[in-house]
């Protein structure tokens, strides 16, 4: 207790409001009786990360009031229902990627995974999108491609094939498997992430209707090529294919000496 | 007898059309299509709850699109059962609940709604009214838990005010995706279902889900739910 009042006199007082609240969290931390030690008064709460550009910068494959809403309603609301249940929630300071994991609890979800993984969805569905995407990979990533479905074009089609196999609210992903230690193409339903099941995701587009319904109606099949012909991330996913790769070895296995 | 058997079913369900079973007779199968139904309204007559570009879209291409798939995966059904193509069959279980499941409740759903001018939102009268005070305390409280169910709801979806004939009690129920109420019990009935997918209120509604269950209640068909509850019970 002398530690954390010591904590409270060095930092700026906050709004009166955000007191009591901490005030009452830190209470109930103490009911608990599990992370009194290590409770700080810095109350963490996910923030709605924004998008690496503008949100007129897609057009006209995704308009601007689509990413208005997409970004601006449902994945705020997600981070914010996140937040709501995370003041009365035990699964409170975990990274996201972790809170993911363990509230996916199996396949029996708790309460929280579903904005959990939304909030994780949406992000990294931002960041799979740049203007003037599409085209063709570079490099590495073409190679891995070109590996592990036969060519660029199989892939393609394997990934719009997944996406109107999804019947109902979801994802299509290109993911890296981590056992298999290739790259396969697989659609989730709702918030469900392949992040539960182990595997890396690669890409992600989100399949729920908000997310192409104003400018595409029920016209899934050209929205989904159009993700792929014009916004896909490349640069993105070269990035996220070397960050992987150092969890899967995609060459020969190579077994560090102890 | 003979030209029935040198017609192939595909020419017999093309000259016959429509949801009429085709009449087998011997060994001659037939596979029974089913049709998009008329709306007995205008596409613009549920305004301003529903506007008549959601519901033209609505009835037009989703529906239009759920009984074209069914229709295409009963076709293939009946291929594989007459080859004896077991994998086939089970193959195709997931097209057929999805795209029959799709085309029943979207069947029961324009039902369910009627514009305010010929009685669309006038709350149930007789027996099913009492049943609903009974089972939910009042006609508020049930519709305050369908709105809360519907809003609750992860994904695409639907929520029911069900009838269960054995128990005789009413129940609200949500399904996922397109599986119709059936498949939460064999003894349920649907008397009302409210389409939650996004396509059911996103041009008009946007994210705001709970205004879209908060209005669509002005154009509710109670006297459908009541007659389908008389049936039922009778
Ligand atoms: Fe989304
Ligand atoms: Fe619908």
């Amino acid at each position: 207790m002398a530690a954390s009042a010591l904590h409270l006199r060095l930092l700026p007082s906050p709004p009166a409001g955000v007191k009591l609240q901490q005030r009452r969290l830190r209470s109930r931390i103490l009911r608990q009786g599990g992370l009194s030690r290590r409770y700080s008064k810095v109350v963490c709460y996910y923030g709605l990360t924004t998008p690496p550009y503008k949100l007129d910068a897609l057009e006209p494959y995704m308009s601007r009031r689509t990413v208005e809403l997409h970004w601006g309603k449902h994945h705020h609301d997600y981070v914010e229902g996140l937040n709501k249940q995370l003041a009365t929630s035990p699964l409170y300071g975990y990274t996201l990627e972790e809170l993911i994991k363990e509230a996916y609890n199996n396949g029996n979800p708790l309460p929280e995974y579903n904005n959990a993984a939304q909030v994780w969805n949406h992000h990294f569905f931002w960041e799979s999108m740049q203007p003037e995407g599409g085209g063709l990979p570079e490099g590495g990533v073409l190679q891995q491609i070109e590996k592990d479905f036969g060519s660029f074009t199989n892939f393609r089609e394997e990934f719009i094939r997944s996406a109107l196999q999804l019947l109902g609210s979801g994802w299509v992903w290109l993911v890296l498997k981590r056992n298999e230690r290739k790259l396969s193409v697989v659609h989730t339903r709702n918030a469900i992430s392949p992040l539960a099941f182990g595997d890396i995701p690669i890409i992600s587009l989100d399949l729920w209707e908000h997310a192409y319904y104003l400018d595409y109606k029920d016209d899934m099949l050209t929205y989904v090529t159009n993700f792929m012909d014009h916004l896909i991330s490349w640069d993105t996913v070269t990035l996220r294919m070397m960050r992987a790769e150092s969890f899967v070895n995609l060459n020969e296995p190579n077994i560090p000496v102890a | 007898m003979a030209l029935r058997t040198l017609a192939s079913k595909k020419t017999l369900s093309l000259a016959l059309g429509g949801a009429r079973p085709l009449a087998a007779a011997g060994s001659a199968r037939g596979v029974t299509t089913v049709t998009l139904p008329d709306l007995s309204y205008d596409f613009g007559a549920l305004e301003p709850a529903i506007s008549g570009e959601i519901m033209r879209l609505h009835h037009q291409k989703h529906h239009a699109t759920y009984v074209a798939n069914y229709n295409k995966a009963l076709e293939q059904l009946d291929a594989a059962v007459v080859k004896g193509d077991a994998s086939a069959v089970v193959q195709l279980q997931g097209a057929i609940k999805f795209n029959g499941g799709g085309h029943v409740n979207h069947s029961i759903f324009w039902k369910n709604l009627k514009p305010i001018s010929e009685g669309g939102g006038e709350p149930p009268h007789g027996k099913l009214g009492w049943a609903i005070d009974e089972d939910f305390g009042s006609f508020e409280a049930l519709v305050k838990k369908m709105n809360a169910e519907g809003a609750a709801l992860q994904g695409s979806g639907w929520v029911w005010l069900a009838l269960d004939k054995e128990a005789k009690k009413l129940s609200v129920e949500t399904t996922a995706n397109q599986d119709p109420l059936v498949t939460k019990g064999a003894s349920l009935v649907p008397l009302l279902g409210i389409d939650v997918w996004e396509h059911a209120y996103y041009l008009q509604y946007k994210n705001v889900r709970p205004d879209y269950l908060s209005n669509i209640w002005k154009v509710m068909n109670w006297k459908y739910a009541g007659e389908v509850y008389d049936n039922t019970l009778a």
